[in-house]
């Protein structure tokens, strides 16, 4: 036996050096062909069509340009600030895009939805758009919510500079709201929500710092700026949570409430994790662990190492919720950083287990569904994009392109590995030079196949950009039962992925609108942007529940109302509407392929 | 602490000692503190199922194999530290890399020989080969010791004092020194801050590599003299795979010129013992 025995293991070993070829070509992450005469619609039930610049959507960010001191890694200091929202700002049931642009004295973009397929930019004639100036930061996103419960959505702008709000005139102008002066005067915030975290009626704002609130990036000290860490850095910008009093005042309450972190926060999301009634919040960290807040009544906890999502730091930058099983329970997506034989951190999407007890245990299960690896990888969004009543994931990629030749990533992998002494200050960092990191990446579309698995259909369905992604937004542009994509690219042009789906798939919404009007004192209302309360529909045996958000992604507001695909079957049992305020409605066999209106009785 | 044979350096005389701590499990201790410290202090590993993975993997192999080829349970000393190494070092959101990987880091050691010994530290082959082979799914660990000094302070300061221990801290000595002075000309070469070239030695990637890898005694020359020119030598081999910028630049060094030397010192014992005893070519083996 021994006789043979070398041969044998010899045949083996060379099999296991060839493994990796063979997984690569044959294993369930096998990249599938892109056949590019394929039928998109036939195939995966749907086709994006990019047409931004028909549909009137023309707008190319601009970075900043911060502190001399940090020159020679400007490209990757001023990388963010391609933010993205959707609104329906004057009621007229057609969704509008708000766009924030970064460089000093460049403008933000709000484009009017004509309800024909195309949009006028009216950003100056309501009063958003010189926002930009040195004197007081440059933007980083948007999100809208209606703190005053008038029926129209308010405008919160979060900048590397001074936090705004603005109150919106009806849909025809915004003022600024001159009693929010508890707002910072000069934060770096890259991520901001609104939550009604205390169900009092009225809309309350997280904000989240990434550098130190200690430093005006135009101004620097020194170069003392950058992570501690790689993967543990403690040294960002801190947490705010501001409570609505009403009239346009607002009182900082995030020591009391326990939301206490000085992480590098890139992306929140809040949504009721736990049944509670009470918005979570999930912070997704650059250069460290994610954080999971729970809600216990009003006042905050961190249990991230207690729910499974507080390991393994990673570079997290983005933070969505959705049903991705149909099961009624939310899995958050997190993106990171993925780069072939450099760095493989890998997205994570954790789900939740169902194990009972006061909080719930998550797993990350990105690797198995196959949504783990997208690249330097941004903003993410949950939609059903081809109707078929599963949800499926938008990824945008890619950080600097610059040359296509030379690549910052040794140089940027030297340091990243390094002790605090040489990470922490920008001028230990190699020049960039002209060099890409992580430049050029394509997208990822992946489609639910409903057994557990997502497959990648990006290229086949017209995804073929490689700009450097950073927001998403999903939208339903026309009013035609489809979700349109929008993409907000860093020194890059918005993009507008028209959806078209396959006939006789069938869909529904639901426009909810909280029952608060204007400060609602002690009665049991919901803020009127309806923002937490959870639709739950079902249908053929199935159940999905979707929230009614303040943001999420990266930078990013989806529009309002919630879109359900249905697949096939246009019969729906019945939807549960659950409001913060605690009532409960439910809707019997509501009509497919429409658009429901429901306003919360008080 | 038990009673036990222990081997002196290089297989000379065996003696008998009583309560005489055996030194084939200090690599063992030492990198099984380097995974505990760094876990409990900061959690950095990608997940401990896919270590224990790593690890049940290699002791597996090691078994079968040392069954197979030599007709006896092997010893698993080896096993575990290049399965706990495997662990720590490959990064992967797959499971699948951590198994192969220690699979092939094991199996090497039996098939890929010359004068009946191996000839690549096994960790280091396997790590290699997954990061040219399946740079799609591996990377490298490139993370540090958290936000202060003293982990990684303890993990120096053990793994010195272990190294010194068995014999071996003059390979680390000189591979640390020979990186710094590598480091100072690099950075003066490429106009880059100093403390970028220096930054890579403070990672536990490093510590890993400067403890387990290039002081294996199965895989490194026998003169103390030539166990440092050795360690020079990857030094240099991997200051200029730098310059052209590859991100893991000591694995594929010491890939390269650790069997190279063990090859080289094979012909020239052969050489000198052909001219010794005419018609003699044999090289004992370890």
């Amino acid at each position: 036996m021994r006789r043979f025995a070398r041969p044998l293991v010899a045949l083996l070993f060379l099999a296991m050096l060839a493994t990796p070829y063979l997984m690569r070509r044959y294993g369930p992450h096998a990249a599938a062909r892109v056949d590019p005469g394929i039928d998109a619609i036939a195939q995966y039930g749907f086709r994006l069509t990019e047409s931004s610049q028909a549909a009137g959507l023309r707008f190319t960010h601009e970075a900043p340009t911060l502190d001399s001191k940090l020159a020679h890694i400007m490209p990757q200091v001023a990388s963010m600030g391609a933010g993205l929202s959707v609104v329906d700002v004057d009621r007229d049931g057609h969704q509008d895009v708000y766009v924030t642009n970064s460089r000093e004295g460049s403008k933000n973009r709000f484009y009017r939805n004509r309800g024909d397929g195309t949009f006028e930019e009216i950003a100056e004639q309501l009063g958003i758009a010189d926002l930009n100036q040195p004197s007081t930061g440059v933007s980083m996103g948007a999100v809208w919510g209606d703190y005053d419960n008038d029926g129209y959505e308010d405008l919160l702008l979060y900048r590397w500079g001074r936090q705004e709000l603005y109150r919106n005139n009806e849909g025809e102008s915004f003022t600024r709201v001159e009693q929010a002066d508890t707002l910072p005067g000069w934060a770096n915030v890259n991520t901001a929500i609104w939550l009604d975290y205390d169900r009092d009626g009225l809309l309350d704002i997280f904000m989240g710092g990434y550098y130190s609130e200690r430093l005006n990036l135009w101004r620097l000290a020194d170069t003392k700026i950058m992570p501690e860490s790689f993967e543990y850095a403690n040294n960002g910008g801190r947490k705010y949570l501001f409570r609505n009093l009403g009239g346009g005042r607002f009182e900082e309450v995030s020591q009391r409430a326990g939301l206490s972190s000085t992480r590098w926060a890139l992306a929140a999301v809040a949504a009721d994790l736990r049944g509670t009634g009470y918005p979570d919040i999930f912070i997704a960290n650059d250069y460290g662990v994610s954080e999971l807040f729970v809600n216990e009544g009003g006042r905050f906890r961190e249990v991230g190492r207690q729910t499974g999502v507080g390991y393994a730091p990673k570079s997290g930058m983005n933070a969505s919720v959705g049903d991705v099983f149909n099961a009624g329970r939310f899995a958050i997506y997190v993106s990171n950083i993925s780069e072939e034989g450099i760095l493989l951190q890998g997205n994570n999407l954790w789900v939740p287990t169902g194990a009972s007890g006061p909080l719930p245990r998550y797993e990350n299960l990105a690797t198995s569904m196959g949504v783990a690896l997208g690249g330097w990888s941004w903003g993410a969004q949950f939609g059903d994009l081809n109707n078929d009543g599963l949800l499926d994931l938008y990824l945008v990629n890619g950080y600097v392109s610059a040359s296509r030749e030379e690549s910052y990533w040794y140089d940027f992998a030297k340091v990243a590995g390094g002790h605090e002494v040489v990470i922490s200050d920008a001028k230990n960092w190699p020049a960039m030079g002209q060099r890409s990191l992580g430049g050029y990446q394509p997208k990822k579309v992946w489609i639910n196949d409903g057994a557990g698995r997502f497959v990648d259909v990006a290229p086949m369905v017209g995804v073929t950009d490689r700009h450097d992604g950073r927001s998403i937004a999903l939208a339903d542009l026309q009013n035609r039962g489809v979700l349109d994509v929008l993409v907000g690219n860093q020194r890059g042009p918005l993009l507008l992925y028209r959806n078209d789906v396959a006939p006789g798939r069938h869909w529904i919404g639901f426009a909810l609108e909280g029952g608060c009007s204007g400060d609602p004192g002690d009665t049991r209302c919901t803020n009127r942007s309806a923002i937490g309360a959870q639709v739950t529909i079902h249908w053929s045996g199935q159940q999905q529940v979707q929230e009614v958000s303040g943001g999420s992604g990266f930078c990013s507001q989806n529009q309002r109302p919630l879109h359900f695909g249905l697949g096939e079957d246009a019969e729906v049992e019945k939807a549960v509407i659950r409001w913060p305020s605690g009532r409960v409605d439910e809707v019997v066999r509501p009509a497919a392929n429409r658009v429901h209106v429901v306003k919360e009785s008080v | 602490m038990s009673t036990r044979t222990v081997l002196t350096e290089h297989g000379a005389a065996p003696r008998r000692t009583r309560f005489q701590f055996d030194k084939r499990y200090l690599a063992p201790l030492l990198v099984t503190i380097v995974l505990v410290v760094g876990q409990v202090t900061f959690g950095f590993l990608e997940s401990w199922s896919r270590t224990l993975l790593a690890i049940a993997t290699a002791i597996v192999f090691e078994l079968a194999l040392g069954r197979l080829f030599f007709g006896k349970w092997p010893h698993l000393a080896s096993a575990y530290v290049s399965g706990i190494s495997v662990g720590m070092l490959v990064r992967s959101p797959m499971f699948w890399p951590y198994a192969l990987c220690s699979a092939i880091s094991i199996t090497s050691k039996y098939v890929l020989r010359a004068n009946n010994q191996h000839i690549w530290n096994p960790s280091n082959f396997g790590i290699v080969a997954m990061l040219v082979l399946a740079s799609d799914t591996v990377a490298g660990l490139s993370v540090q010791w958290g936000n202060n000094l003293l982990p990684m302070v303890v993990v120096w300061a053990f793994g010195a004092a272990i190294i010194h221990a068995v014999g071996r801290f003059h390979i680390t000595v000189t591979y640390v020194v020979s990186f710094l002075v590598f480091a100072v000309l690099r950075a003066a070469w490429t106009g880059h801050p100093l403390l970028s070239e220096v930054a890579p030695i403070t990672g536990p990637m490093y510590q890993l590599f400067i403890f387990f890898m290039i002081t294996d005694p199965r895989t490194t020359v026998r003169p103390v003299w030539g166990q440092s020119l050795v360690a020079f030598l990857v030094a240099a081999v991997e200051a200029v795979m730098r310059l052209y910028e590859f991100v893991y630049a000591p694995f594929y060094a010491l890939f390269m010129v650790g069997p190279a030397a063990l090859l080289l010192e094979h012909a020239l014992a052969r050489r000198r013992a052909a001219a010794t005893v005419p018609g003699t070519a044999a090289v004992p083996s370890r």
